[in-house]
């Protein structure tokens, strides 16, 4: 049975994100063993909080995640930790494997956290958004945001400002919004995911 | 651009058959409107853009059980789900997010200890930290800290009420969303004691007031009865998203019957 590894490196509640995966067909098992995550067929980095803990707490994962050569999705925050660095709470590195910065809203951008659903403007085919209307609406809340080149990037979204949405670089995938949270295009995409790692 | 959200609201009481949502008018006369588990995942399939659900029992006993429910309704939606009612303590908060809830409403308790929104808020972030506001219209002008000018001219400031309404606290509504603001609350569900259950349409006048004052979200709640109620709580209440329960729970309008109507007219909503 293939099974997707939930990293669980003491940020937010993975329980959503696990129960979605299996909904969509998947095996789901958060762990916080790196043995295990080096063994799955696939690994989800999800990420609620600071930038700055959540790298101190991820370190034991580290190496196997930018060496994995199975799927990877982050989300959130998960994504911005594949960014080389971030601004948040001061410059803290991160795992660097997409070139990029993650910096905050600019305040005249509206609300912030940026909460809600918005749409996102697909700017690149890909697997993982099979079977995914361009503009479909998924679910955000976050203050920050990646800036990169535009070869990694896989849809943006409108928000006073156009800011990437989601990355892509080879095995790696990352999602600004919470695809466990948007429903059912949260749930196809979750689903492509699954099909990915069960090749 | 963000979508305004509709938020179908579970009232869910334990009877002997187990968990039940209910709805009454102002709080009261109890009616009831079916499985929390089914209704939850009839409302995600239907279009919901969140759900809410608020736990009136405000038992011990009950509330353990209650988050056996809080469980299988989590398992059945996979949009944003809020969960409230009788809400004390850190270990509460952990219990009700360890149930598969991403956000926690709290009401009574903030009121009686405003440090304990601070508290939750930087141990789980703000927005995972809904504050619940009931107010209710009061006319003797000389306790308020705001005045509002109703819709027919007259004036009265708002009071924040506790206890599912039974007592007032003598706090200005408008005051204390700002100060909740301050202490880290990541959104503001705001019920108008005026209109709760009428089904005469949101408490446009408060809801603006305190969408003007704060700068996190503000879901309006209390009174939706018809598709045009939604329309004013988004344009002249400003308010970001708006909840409703007894329209959707006896079958009056669908969500999507009330998206439809307020795309027609310019709103943007999330298909």
């Amino acid at each position: 049975m293939n099974v997707i590894a939930i990293v669980n490196y003491g940020v937010g509640n993975l329980k959503s994100i696990s129960k979605a995966i299996d909904f969509v067909g998947g095996k789901a098992e958060i762990t916080n063993d790196p043995k295990k995550v080096k063994n799955a067929d696939g690994i989800i980095l999800p990420g609620v909080g600071a930038f700055k803990s959540a790298m101190e707490n991820l370190k034991p994962y580290a190496d196997l995640i930018v060496n994995a050569d199975v799927p990877v999705l982050g989300i959130c925050l998960g994504m911005q930790l594949f960014a080389s660095e971030s601004e948040e709470g001061g410059l803290h590195r991160g795992l660097d494997i997409i070139k990029g910065r993650v910096v905050r809203f600019p305040d005249w951008v509206g609300k912030i956290p940026h909460m809600g659903w918005n749409q996102m403007e697909i700017v690149r085919d890909h697997e993982i958004l099979d079977g995914v209307e361009n503009k479909s609406f998924v679910y955000f809340v976050h203050s920050y945001h990646l800036v990169t080149e535009d070869k990694f990037v896989l849809t943006k979204t409108d928000y006073g400002i156009k800011f990437v949405s989601s990355v892509v670089k080879d095995n790696f995938v990352g999602f600004q919004f919470h695809p466990e949270k948007s429903g059912r295009v949260g749930l196809r995409i979750l689903e492509n995911f699954v099909k990915i790692c069960k090749r | 651009m963000l979508a305004k959200r509709i938020i179908p609201c579970l009232d869910v009481t334990l009877n002997e058959r187990g968990a039940m949502v209910v709805k009454g008018v102002e709080f009261v006369n109890l009616r009831e409107a079916g499985d929390p588990v089914e209704l939850a995942k009839r409302y995600d399939e239907e279009g919901a853009d969140e759900l809410v659900f608020l736990d009136i029992t405000a038992s011990p006993e009950g509330r353990r059980m209650m988050i056996d429910v809080i469980e299988r309704t989590a398992e059945q939606v996979f949009i944003p789900f809020t969960v409230g009612g009788g809400i004390r303590s850190v270990e509460d908060i952990n219990a009700i997010l360890s149930a598969g809830a991403d956000k926690v409403s709290i009401n009574t308790s903030a009121v009686k200890n405003p440090e304990f929104v601070r508290e939750a808020s930087e141990i789980f972030g703000s927005q995972c930290i809904v504050i619940a506001i009931d107010c209710r219209r009061n006319y003797d002008l000389s306790r308020g800290e705001n005045i509002v000018t109703l819709e027919d001219g007259r004036k009265a400031w708002y009071e924040v009420v506790i206890y599912g309404g039974r007592k007032p606290t003598g706090i200005d509504a408008i005051s204390w969303a700002k100060r909740v603001e301050e202490l880290g609350a990541g959104e503001i569900l705001l019920t108008s004691m005026n209109r709760d259950g009428t089904k005469l349409g949101y408490d446009i006048p408060i809801t603006r007031a305190i969408s003007e004052a704060v700068n996190i979200p503000v879901i309006a709640s209390g009174g939706a009865g018809r598709p045009e109620h939604f329309y004013e709580g988004f344009v002249e209440g400003k308010a970001d998203a708006c909840l409703a329960a007894s329209i959707f729970h006896y079958g009056e309008y669908s969500i999507e019957e009330i998206k439809r109507y307020l795309e027609e007219r310019g709103i943007p909503v999330r298909w």
